[in-house]
Parts: structure tokens; C-alpha cells; sequence
């Protein structure tokens, strides 16, 4: 059993096979993650070049060392934001790192289905690392995995998603693995953030974080952008966080067991109070962790899918 | 002397289909009648196919001056004649803007260069379409414009608009307006609804159209001015406009093919072929922008022709430039979403693509009665055949319904007499 698609671009359409296959492998890539001498010889001979349009440290620092740990040849190539309107096409781009023989290309891009696109004119497979308000599926496999690492499975886990759901490309590509795993999905957040019929993606909307929160297995926080306040969005910070912040008496509500999760970086004392950030019920380490794991998994089951397919 | 034998004619007068042969001297109909013998120097046998006057665009974008690299005078009328346009009344928004009466008489001149499909320019309403200070209309309407738009650019101060629409009154000249609240479409690329949703994408709610077709409905009113409103594509607009014209309101009002043959489903997958604004809406407002055809609170279908260069569109969707390149596919997705799926009858297509949009406009065509400008189409409503853009005489190949089947097809168009499109090539 093998990924159908040779690009990784969004958790939507994904079956539950293929999650169970990402997660069952990077268990084994987590192993290698926790032994003194991380170096397999898993991609020796591969070439991963990550194409950043937007800012980021720790997913492409997580691919390039997960890259790394599997012995391949890898580059990152930075464009800045600027560039992608004028300049060299997205898809020159493309074809540009692809003939210089690129297996996979890692790409973030400010705009939805930039991945999409550059996946229909090459050949390479294609990870989408954050594709605009769309979908972010590294981190939403990296946070299934650290769920069913605490909790054993996925399915019937009640997940509740505080925060931006409208601008989190996270909160999406959770949604659709979550859903499709099984796993009852609840959002919540300002009614300006939360996207129109979010209801048909089967999920639960809330307008009140503690309603959410009740009996919650699993609550991810979402960072919440300063920005949303100046565009008129949500009339304060201050206001947000007493309706949504995640903090130790809202958590109470939850499962007392409960995992809190956040894809970082935390805007601490606004979406989630420090004290929980930090305390025994956070997994926020423990995903970035996971998150090399499971870009290990993808980077393997990727190109290995291109070996099958040229024998 | 040209012969149009054999086929089966709808006037755009009568009700009903009839068969007819027709005859035409220099470029006037002269005799329409049923087994007419003649010895005309051309005859087209036109047996088992449908005569149809030539359609008339409101609405399309010629792109001359400033953009030929996405179409020009000469691709743009053959792309016209090759749908089954014989007129067509272009947008304003070149570069620069047809803001004045030299650029008007231009687009003429070269129209005529072309002897393709017959150039009706539309001025700008504003200087520079910046929606700040009005145009020369006077001088706009000596030069030839037909009507007055800021067509792609809606002018957001009321003030402006009323002030519009009182002044073209008094010229007789009537006011097209491009409904869309620039502050609610933000940065939307889609519509908003589940799809936006689904696909990550900032949507761009009906209600951006519908608070401008409220507007320019409340100003019209109030002045009993004349307004055409452009592209609607909302359930919400097509019922204002309806409830309006119960009052008597002077108000018109066009759809193109796309807002009732296609849906916010098909930008799933990222084509920025599916990119256009308004933006391809859902399934209840298809079902809406119909009723609204089938009623008459549709007047008419025009293309919103706007061709654009496969570079602006093979790029990031935000990125992608919107529009749609329409004249080679309109009649056919009219035929096949209307006609054939049992909405409007022929007679009343030819009413929605020829004779209404010629009164609105107030030029000639949309009727084949003897004495008139023979400005005839052929079409094939047997044709079953495949969108290839890759045919397309427009540079524009910029459609999402490339490899879609439709029925019906244009097969023969003639324009003042000359036929410029025979079995479905080009002769100029």
C-alpha cells in the first residue's frame, strides 16, 4: 500500500489508508528520531529542495533536517513575498528546480492552490508546507500523529479548534485528517472568523469557547494574527482573549485528560495563557518533535512511490 | 445577389419558426419568402438548419488599444462572427480609456479596417474610469458611443453615479453599470459560500453585487433615469431587478452564459480559467439567473467577452486575471442550458442575443424583415461537438468549458450582406 498521488497537496481527498500509512511510518521514523546516531540511508541519492514564498523557521528547518537525517542531497530556495507578483512565474520556478533534479519540491506560498499548480507542470512530487488559508497537511498529520500517540486512536476523539478558523490553513487540513479519521471535530471562534458553511466540512461550530471546551479530548489553540484586529475584524485583543483564550479555567470544562496543542508560534497570553502553554497538558514540544517524524514518513512514502513507479 | 435557401427561419418578429428561403441584394434583405427561384450568384443551402438574425453583444472587451497582446480589433470581431455576432458594443477599459471622442471614432475606424463583426464602442462614464469626474458624454455620443459604462471598475460614489445618470439623461444616453461594492468584494477571489470554504479561498459575497444593484436602482428611481445592469449573477440581484421593474422602474439588465452554465464548484482544482468577476456563483443562483431569463426580468445574455493571455492565467489564482473569453461558446451554452434543457423557447433566444440588446442599445438588427441590414446566422442545432479553445479565432483562450460538449453551433455568418463566416471558417 502506497500514496495514490505523488504530490502530498492537502489532507482533503485523503483516505483513511493513506493517514493510517503516514502515521504507521513515521512511528518507525520517530524511533530513528530518538536513537544517539540519526542517519538512515533511507532518500541517499534524492534531492529535496524546499521554495519558500513566505517566512518560516520551524516547518522548513523540519524538512531540511528531516531531509538530512535521511541522507538526501536537500536545498532552500527563499522568495520573498515580493517576487511572487513580479519576476519569474511560479511555474518557471518549477521546472527551474526540477531541472536541476529535484525528486521533491517543499513549497509555502502566500496564495491557495499555488501548490496545486506547480504540481500539474512538474514531474517532482509536491508537499505543500502552507498554501494561503487552504491547507498546511504537515502539520495536521504531525498533529494526528501526536493525538494518537497520546490517546491511541483518532476516531470518536472530540477536537476542539479555538480560534482563526477562517485565516488557519492548519484548522482546514485538521478538519478534513480529523473528520476522515473518524474523530469529532468542533470549531470555535469570533462568528467574522469562522468561514461560511464550515458546517458541510462536518464539523460543529461554536460561538462560545467553553461550550466547545466541554468535554474535549484534544483543544488546539490557533495563533491569532494582531492584523485581524486593525482590518476590523474583532473589536479588541483584550476582548478575544476573554471570550477565546485557552487558559487554565476554561480547561477545567475539558476531558481531564486532555492534550493542548498549538502549530506555534504561540502569541503567549493572547490565544492560550502561558501557565497552559507550559504545563503537563501541553504537547506543544512534543509536536515539533513529531514533526520531523513525520516529514521523514512523507519524504520516504513519496519518493519511494516514485521508485515503484519507474520499475 | 445571396440566396439562403431551405432553412427553417425565426425572424426575431414572429413567433413562431417557419421555413423560408431569403433573399439578399448588396447588403438588404429583399424578399423572404418560401420556394423563392432565383438566380443569386450565392446560395447557401441552409436545409435542416436554423436562419437566425445576427446576435448582438452588449457587453464585450476588444482590448485595443493598449492590450493586443490579449486581443485585438481584428481577432476580436473574427472571434465575434465565428460565435454568431454580427454587432457588438465593447467596453471602454483599454489603455488608454475611451474617454474621449478620438478614441471612440479610432475603434470605429478600425472595426471598419476589419470588415468583420460591426463595432459599437461604449465610452467610459468617468474620466479614466477613476468613478471621480464624468466624462464628455455629449461629445462621446457625436462620436458614436452607443452608451456609457466604467465596465470591470463600479463606481463606488453614489454621489457620482446619481450625478451620471441625471446628465446622460438629458443626453438620451443610457448608463450600463458594473455592480460590485469594492469594500465587500476585499480581496475575495471566489464566491463565498462552502466552496470558498473548501477550497481556502477569501470569498466574495453576493451581497457585494446586490447593495450596488439596490443603489443604482434607488438612483435610477428616483430620477426615472434610464440603467442596464451588467453581469448579473445573483439569485438576490435578479429579484431586485425584478420587484423594480413591478414599479416601473426603467431598468434593463444582461447575464452571461457562464452565470447560468457553470458553478463555484468548478474553481475546485485551481483553474484560473474558472477565475471571473462576478464570480461563478452556485447552484441556486443558476437556478435563479434562469427563472430569471425565462420571466423577462433577464432582458438579455450578453458575453462579457474578455479575452486574456494564457501568461495572466497560468499563474496563482489570486494572481490570475478574471474574465472569461466568451463569443465562440455563448450561443452554444445558450442553446444547450436554455433552449435544449427547456427554459426559453428559440424564438425567445434570439429575443435575449439579438433583437433585445439592439433596442437597448438602439442600433440596427435582431429582426430579419424584408428592407432590413442583412445580418444573418446559420446555425446547426443538431451539432453536437467539443470546446477545443485551441480553435478559437479570439487570442483569448481563456475558457473553463475547453473540452466540454455542447449543442448547437453557429455555422454560417453574414454581415451586411457579405458572409463572413462560411461552414464555420472565416473568410476576412
Amino acid at each position: 500500500m502506497a500514496l495514490k498521488n505523488k504530490d502530498l497537496l492537502g489532507l482533503r481527498g485523503l483516505s483513511k489508508d493513506e493517514i493510517e500509512e503516514i502515521l504507521d511510518t513515521a512511528e518507525l521514523m520517530k524511533y530513528i528520531l530518538e536513537q544517539d546516531h540519526k542517519r538512515t540511508p533511507h532518500l541517499q541519492g534524492r534531492s529535496i529542495v524546499t521554495l519558500f514564498y513566505e517566512n518560516s523557521t520551524r516547518t522548513r528547518l523540519s524538512f531540511e533536517l528531516a531531509s538530512k537525517y535521511m541522507s538526501a542531497s536537500m536545498a532552500n530556495v527563499s522568495a520573498s513575498s515580493s517576487s511572487v507578483a513580479k519576476g519569474e512565474s511560479l511555474i518557471d520556478t518549477g521546472k527551474t528546480i526540477e531541472s536541476m533534479g529535484a525528486d521533491v519540491i517543499v513549497i509555502r506560498h502566500p496564495v491557495s492552490g499555488a501548490p496545486h499548480l506547480l504540481a500539474k507542470h512538474v514531474k517532482a512530487s509536491v508537499i505543500n508546507a502552507g498554501d494561503g488559508i487552504n491547507e498546511h497537511p504537515t502539520q495536521a498529520l504531525l498533529d494526528m500523529f501526536t493525538i494518537r500517540q497520546k490517546k491511541g486512536t483518532l476516531c470518536k476523539l472530540k477536537v476542539a479548534i479555538i480560534g482563526d478558523i477562517l485565516h488557519s490553513r492548519v484548522a482546514r487540513s485538521n478538519i478534513w485528517g480529523l473528520t476522515t479519521m473518524g474523530a469529532e471535530v468542533r470549531v470555535a471562534g469570533p462568528a467574522t472568523l469562522i468561514p461560511p458553511d464550515i458546517e458541510g466540512m462536518g464539523v460543529k461550530v461554536f460561538y462560545n469557547a467553553d461550550n466547545a471546551i466541554k468535554g474535549a479530548d484534544v483543544v488546539m489553540g490557533l495563533r491569532l494574527q494582531k492584523e485581524r484586529q486593525q482590518k476590523g475584524l474583532l473589536p479588541s485583543i483584550r476582548e478575544y482573549t476573554s471570550l477565546f483564550g485557552i487558559n487554565r479555567e476554561r480547561m477545567l470544562l475539558a476531558r481531564k485528560d486532555a492534550l493542548i496543542m498549538h502549530p506555534g508560534p504561540i502569541n503567549r497570553g493572547v490565544e492560550i495563557s502561558s501557565d497552559i502553554a507550559d504545563g503537563e497538558q501541553s504537547s506543544i514540544n512534543e509536536q515539533v518533535t513529531n514533526g520531523v517524524a513525520v516529514r521523514m514518513a512523507l519524504l520516504y512514502l513519496l519518493t519511494r512511490r516514485n521508485k515503484d513507479a519507474m520499475h | 445577389m445571396l440566396c439562403i435557401k431551405n432553412g427553417i427561419v425565426v425572424d426575431g418578429v414572429s413567433p413562431k419558426p417557419y421555413k423560408a428561403d431569403i433573399l439578399v441584394d448588396g447588403d438588404k434583405i429583399v424578399e423572404i419568402d418560401y420556394g423563392l427561384s432565383t438566380s443569386a450568384d450565392t446560395v447557401i443551402d441552409a436545409t435542416g438548419k436554423y436562419v437566425l438574425p445576427g446576435l448582438v453583444d452588449a457587453h464585450c472587451h476588444l482590448r485595443e488599444p493598449g492590450f493586443e497582446y490579449k486581443e485585438d480589433i481584428g481577432s476580436g470581431t473574427r472571434s465575434a462572427v465565428a460565435g454568431g455576432f454580427t454587432s457588438i458594443a465593447c467596453m471602454p477599459n483599454t489603455k488608454p480609456v475611451v474617454d474621449n471622442g478620438a478614441l471612440v471614432r479610432f475603434i470605429k475606424m478600425r472595426a471598419r479596417e476589419e470588415e468583420a463583426a460591426k463595432v459599437y464602442p461604449i465610452a467610459a462614464v468617468t474620466k479614466g474610469l477613476n468613478g471621480e469626474e464624468l466624462t464628455e458624454m455629449w461629445e462621446l455620443k457625436e462620436a458614436g458611443a452607443v452608451a456609457l459604462s466604467d465596465d470591470g471598475r463600479p463606481i463606488m460614489n453614489s454621489r457620482i453615479m446619481r450625478l451620471a445618470l441625471q446628465y446622460a439623461k438629458g443626453l438620451h444616453m443610457l448608463i450600463i453599470s458594473h455592480c460590485e461594492d469594492l469594500e465587500l468584494a476585499g480581496d475575495g477571489v471566489m464566491n463565498e459560500g462552502y466552496m470558498s470554504t473548501v477550497l481556502g479561498f477569501k470569498g466574495i459575497s453576493r451581497a457585494a453585487e446586490e447593495v450596488m444593484v439596490a443603489r443604482d436602482i434607488i438612483l435610477a428611481e428616483t430620477l426615472d433615469a434610464p440603467i442596464h445592469i451588467a453581469h448579473v449573477s445573483t439569485r438576490g440581484s435578479v429579484e431586485l431587478i425584478r420587484q423594480a421593474k413591478r414599479r416601473g422602474v426603467k431598468v434593463t439588465c444582461e447575464t452571461a452564459p457562464h452565470y447560468f452554465s457553470a458553478t463555484d464548484e468548478w474553481v475546485d482544482g485551481y483553474d484560473a480559467n474558472t477565475k471571473v468577476n462576478p464570480p461563478l456563483r452556485t447552484g441556486d443562483d443558476v437556478e435563479a439567473i434562469k427563472e430569471g431569463l425565462r420571466d423577462g426580468t433577464i432582458d438579455i445574455i450578453a458575453t462579457d467577452h474578455a479575452p486574456h493571455h494564457r501568461d495572466e492565467k497560468e499563474v496563482e489564482y489570486s494572481l490570475a486575471a478574471s474574465g472569461i473569453s466568451g463569443f465562440e461558446t455563448a450561443f452554444s451554452l445558450a442553446y444547450t442550458h436554455l433552449v435544449e434543457a427547456g427554459v426559453i423557447s428559440l424564438p425567445q433566444l434570439v429575443e435575449k442575443m439579438s433583437k433585445r440588446p439592439a433596442e437597448i442599445l438602439n442600433i440596427e438588427g435582431g429582426k430579419l424583415e424584408v428592407g432590413k441590414t442583412a445580418d444573418i446566422i446559420v446555425v446547426d442545432l443538431a451539432r453536437v461537438f467539443t470546446v477545443d479553445v485551441s480553435q478559437f479565432y479570439s487570442k483569448g483562450k481563456n475558457s473553463p468549458f475547453h473540452g466540454h460538449t455542447l449543442k448547437g453551433k453557429v455555422v454560417h455568418t453574414i454581415v451586411d450582406g457579405r458572409v463572413i463566416m462560411e461552414n464555420e471558417r472565416i473568410t476576412v
